[in-house]
């Protein structure tokens, strides 16, 4: 098993990979496309600007080369918000995975939305094991509407997408590498399924 | 249902945990890795560690340390202490840090806050906001506590927010060190008047302390040291009593 950790300079990939080896998987972090497109599977995370970190994408030749993958991939928090349409941050176009725009949450709610949230709705594998309403931390000011793909489920004022699901790719706005050890048991569904 | 966040917070000298009573009179608290697995193992949401002699040459053990820590626990952490340049936040998010707490540097250049926002991200910076309750108001002090200002609280945390700060983290220094609650009302206001998470910090004592707190104001989270670190309140036990008195808390 070779999993890619995609490194496009956006913030605190150290974290994942660091979860993968505390569950016994190595991981390469790496822009190569070669080494990408030749693992398992594939993560994609990000934290930090969308505009920013579709610019670091484009400036690598990933953001033609990311939507082409086979393999599973997984996309976290920001990674999974830039494999949507557009996001409203920095008016940004994106990679047109999900076919979906990324809103800002209102200010009806304090922004960002920082700390443990339940999920529900859960639909796919990659929620083996994890029970209805558990608590993922996310950090996140923009968010995924609910959609036909979507697979779980948070509310924040509103019900939004807390993960999608479209063929091989997956995205999760919460962090299952910061989540303890519930997060722990997400990462290993992917890893095994 | 997004929980409250109980936090332990983690000075840090000479790669020691520490803390301060009302800032001075340091007691060794022990070693931070050890601490900070315990803890992640034990309930906590979320840890902050505080590097309080912050100089050039420590900053790098301090980038070790937020590695080593990375390497350990499975629950998000935010790093602090002589923050002054967007390399320093670069080295921390890169060596696993969630977020960055600035504090003095931040009031001294305020456009500091916007430059961290644009390049890392609001949800990543984390204003830190010391403050004293002075002739009928809160002003804040800096260079941990030893140096008075003549800005406002309220409006120092309002312009934080303005310029992109993702979360205030206030500490009353007349509640810190203390054991007698938090700066409650204090609080209360701060919520009304920014529209950001808020970690409330200094006075914990009691378990009833916690309560009140998250009674009183739209208040997000609340942050204590030497009563988690002497294990005068349990953690575990803490969220439950929590949980029982309906504030929504993960367990």
């Amino acid at each position: 098993m070779r999993i890619a950790i995609i490194d496009y300079g956006s913030g605190n990939t150290q974290s994942v990979k660091y979860a993968l080896k505390r569950l016994g998987c190595e991981s390469l972090l790496t822009s190569d496309k070669e080494v990408i497109s030749t693992s398992d599977k594939v993560i994609f995370p990000g934290v930090g600007q969308a505009s920013s970190a579709m610019s670091k994408l484009k400036f690598k030749g990933l953001d033609i080369f990311i939507p082409n993958l086979k393999q599973p991939v997984l996309g976290i928090c920001l990674g999974m918000q830039l494999m949507c349409n557009f996001s409203e941050e920095g008016n940004t176009d994106c990679l047109k995975i999900f076919d979906s725009n990324v809103k800002r949450f209102k200010s009806t709610v304090k922004v960002p939305q920082i700390g443990w949230n339940t999920v529900f709705d859960l639909k796919t594998s990659l929620f083996d094991s994890i029970n209805e309403n558990e608590y993922m931390y996310l950090v996140h000011s923009y968010y995924v509407p609910l959609l036909a793909t979507t697979v779980a489920t948070s509310n924040y004022g509103i019900n939004y997408s807390t993960a999608i699901k479209k063929n091989n790719f997956i995205g999760v706005q919460f962090h299952p590498e910061k989540s303890g050890s519930q997060g722990e048991v997400i990462l290993k569904n992917f890893i095994n399924n | 249902m997004l929980a409250k966040r109980i936090i332990p917070c983690l000075d840090i000298k000479d790669s020691r945990t520490v803390k301060g009573v009302n800032f001075v009179d340091l007691v060794d608290a022990g070693d931070p890795v050890e601490l900070a697995k315990y803890y992640s193992a034990n309930g906590a949401d979320e840890l902050v560690f505080l590097d309080i002699n912050a100089t050039k040459e420590n900053r790098k053990t301090f980038a070790k340390l937020a590695d080593e820590i990375s390497q350990n626990i499975n629950i998000p952490f935010t790093v602090g202490g002589g923050i002054k340049s967007v390399e320093d936040v670069d080295v921390l998010l890169k060596s696993g840090a969630d977020k960055v707490s600035i504090n003095s540097y931040a009031v001294k250049n305020p456009d500091f806050i916007n430059q961290l926002a644009t390049i890392f991200g609001t949800q990543c910076v984390v204003v830190a906001i010391d403050a004293k309750y002075v002739d009928n108001d809160w002003f804040v002090y800096l260079v941990g506590g030893r140096v008075k200002t003549d800005v406002s609280l309220f409006d120092w945390a309002n312009e934080a927010e303005d310029r992109g700060a993702g979360e205030i983290l206030f500490t009353s220094m007349d509640h810190d060190g203390t054991k007698n609650g938090f700066a409650c009302q204090a609080l209360e206001k701060l919520s009304q008047i920014v529209n950001i998470p808020i970690i409330a910090s200094g006075g914990a004592g009691k378990i009833e302390h916690f309560n009140e707190v998250f009674k009183s104001g739209n208040i997000d989270a609340a942050l204590a040291a030497s009563v988690f670190h002497f294990n005068e309140i349990g953690i575990k036990h803490l969220k439950v009593e929590l949980k029982n008195n309906n504030i929504p808390i993960r367990l």
